[in-house]
């Protein structure tokens, strides 16, 4: 099969939805001719498809997601991208309170089908303000879906979904993943929510890891092998909807449980998961769940306080031999 | 105020301002009884501010609102009763009860709702007004925020993005002289509200908010230009809250002088002499559309009072389309 990277992945779904769908436009600061996006997903698509439908924005991000709400609600599918995932908390009233309540506030009687990209992670020296993973806080507000997608295939194909959805989705990309390679078939397919996917088949622990965390649990993984350690990678793709059955079907079989996942240790992703883990299918477990974050740090720059805070292949391996 | 409009435009114009009036008396009423869960914010004195620009607009043109919304819900032409249903948390309501008060929409006649969050709405309205311009109709969107909204950021953002982008957007903002109790003159060195129209490169026009057919005119011009896509316009509409801020509220802070003359400047007394004097309205046809609205916003009433709760577990539909 062909291989593509994450970023054109992601690009090839923006461009098939907006031939496919008139009403799809995306809208984001310099996202078009000029630039392509701060890490160039929509490159050349503003040549394509005008000025209009890849709208170069000013820099304002309420505005931005307001736009794309008010859009939505009026037989539009905007996409809206936030240049770092951190910018986005100058805009979550409109996520939180106007894009993911207005279906349910308002009875049932609009749709919100709008799409927010936005990069997370850490891992590339820009600090505090360019560097976090906040899943945790979408997660957090019914009415939003989560996607977290780890490889060039996941990402197409749950983007896509995204697009053709009818509810507000958040979209989380992975500054390290843009460039990685993967295999994506030519032919058109699609990725249901709520579907997790077995990067790895073991017996002995189950890791569920997300999206950037998702390679360096298998790394951790293959090493283990050499131990005779034979673990289970479980990746969600999305957090909400959580393929929570998926998880404890692993967790059942192997009895040990290892989450691990960007972004800080206190009531973020690991935190969620372990906890459905702890109440659905305790009387399973062998021994203590694992949780390998971040610490409740902000995000340093100097690149040995930043590598210190990421959880990596040997804290993963640490946490996996603790329970062994 | 010049009277340049046919009878049947200036009687429905009359009719709306005093069925707004009439019903938030009835929605005060109930709440008296204690019938109205939580908190209610009234319209009652700001009438002529939704009656005059909702009179420009069609049925396919949208509107956004806020907390002080039941006015804007009306002049687009929601259905009173179900409005009240919605107030009093019954499963009739436009929102099945989830929205109440402050959030009532009703799409069906391009009421794209109302937001609590003070500001929030002026960004979506944008929104929609680019929604507009992507499918080439002729459609506007008239956005109802209030003198404290004019404060946040997103009424920059939103209006600098309507302007660039040449957006058909009405921003209408109800200066109403207190956000709260804050008093207009403490938070903003400027008198009038329309003069920051300039900082975006778009016009702006202050008017009389409590003479309708004042509000009519500057609306006019405003939709007219953005349909023909000439971009958005800030209409800044002074006028006054009869009552408090949300029920709890006495309303202490205002010198009992200002509320007076105000009250004399009531948007429908107004109006009702003006169509008397140039001999629109006999007293006896005033007197027959203030029975008829009575009676309609009775039946609402009684519609509301007469509908269930809703479910219980309906709680827990429509978190996803």
């Amino acid at each position: 099969m062909r291989k593509i990277t994450y970023k054109e992945a992601l690009r090839e779904a923006l461009r098939e939805e907006m031939l496919r769908d008139r009403t799809v436009f995306l809208l984001g600061e310099d996202i078009g001719r000029y630039w392509g996006g701060a890490f160039k997903v929509t490159k050349g698509l503003a040549e394509e498809f005008g000025d209009e439908r890849v709208r170069d924005t000013p820099i304002s991000e309420s505005a931005i997601i307001g736009a794309a709400v008010g859009a939505a609600i009026t037989g539009t599918r905007p996409v809206a991208e936030i240049m770092f995932g951190d910018l986005t908390s100058l805009a979550m009233d409109q996520i939180a309170n106007q894009a993911a309540k207005i279906h349910y506030m308002f009875g049932g009687q609009a749709k919100v089908p709008l799409v927010i990209r936005t990069p997370f992670g850490a891992g590339v020296n820009i600090a505090a303000h360019h560097s976090q993973s906040l899943e945790a806080w979408f997660m957090h507000v019914p009415g939003l879906h989560v996607c977290v997608p780890s490889t060039p295939y996941d990402a197409k194909g749950l983007l896509k979904t995204s697009i053709r959805g009818n509810n507000p989705v958040f979209f989380c990309e992975h500054k390290l993943l843009y460039p990685m390679e993967g295999e994506v078939p030519e032919e058109e397919y699609m990725i249901p929510f709520g579907v997790a996917d077995i990067k790895k088949k073991g017996s002995d622990v189950t890791i569920v890891a997300t999206s950037y965390m998702v390679h360096k649990a298998i790394e951790a993984a293959r090493e283990l092998e050499a131990e005779s350690i034979n673990v289970e990678v479980l990746d969600p793709r999305t957090l909400v909807p959580l393929d929570r059955q998926t998880i404890i079907s692993s967790v059942k079989k192997t009895g040990r449980l290892v989450v691990v996942s960007e972004g800080c240790k206190t009531a973020g992703v690991t935190a969620e998961i372990a906890a459905i883990v702890a109440e659905e299918a305790i009387d399973y477990l062998d021994a203590p769940i694992k949780r390998v974050a971040e610490p409740d740090t902000p995000i340093p720059f100097s690149p040995t306080l930043e590598q210190y805070v990421i959880p990596n292949e040997k804290s993963i391996m640490n946490a996996v031999k603790e329970i062994i | 105020m010049e009277l340049n409009l046919c009878k049947d435009k200036l009687v429905g114009m009359y009719r709306k301002l005093l069925e707004i009036r009439i019903f938030e008396e009835k929605v005060f009423e109930l709440y008296a009884q204690n019938l109205v869960p939580g908190t209610i914010h009234l319209y009652a004195g700001e009438e002529a501010v939704a009656v005059g620009v909702c009179s420009n607009l069609r049925k396919d043109d949208y509107i956004t609102s806020t907390h002080r919304g039941h006015g804007h819900c009306i002049a687009k032409g929601a259905q009173p009763k179900r409005i009240m249903a919605e107030i009093l948390g019954k499963k009739t309501g436009y929102c099945k009860g989830k929205g109440g008060s402050m959030h009532i929409a009703d799409f069906s006649v391009g009421m794209l709702g109302a937001t609590a969050v003070v500001g929030a709405g002026l960004p979506i309205a944008m929104g929609a007004g680019l929604s507009i311009k992507l499918s080439r109709t002729d459609n506007v969107v008239a956005c109802f925020f209030g003198d404290g909204a004019s404060n946040q950021g997103t009424f920059h953002e939103a209006i600098n993005m309507a302007a660039i982008w040449s957006l058909p957007v009405i921003f209408v903002c109800e200066n109403n002289v207190y956000a709260m109790g804050t008093r207009r003159s403490r938070v903003m060195l400027i008198e009038n509200i329309a003069d920051r129209a300039q900082a975006y490169g778009i016009s702006g026009v202050a008017v009389d908010g409590n003479d309708v057919l004042a509000v009519y005119e500057a609306a006019q011009k405003a939709v007219e230009r953005a349909r023909r896509g000439e971009g958005p316009t800030l209409i800044e509409c002074k006028t006054y809250r009869h009552k408090g801020h949300s029920r709890i509220d006495p309303a202490k802070y205002r010198p009992e002088e200002e509320v007076e003359e105000w009250l004399r400047k009531d948007p429908i007394k107004r109006f009702r002499e003006k169509l008397m004097q140039t001999e629109v309205l006999t007293e006896t046809e005033i007197q027959q559309v203030e029975k008829d609205v009575l009676a309609e916003i009775d039946e609402a009433a009684k519609f509301a009072l007469q509908s269930p709760f809703p479910d219980p577990a309906e709680a827990l539909k429509d978190v996803y389309a």
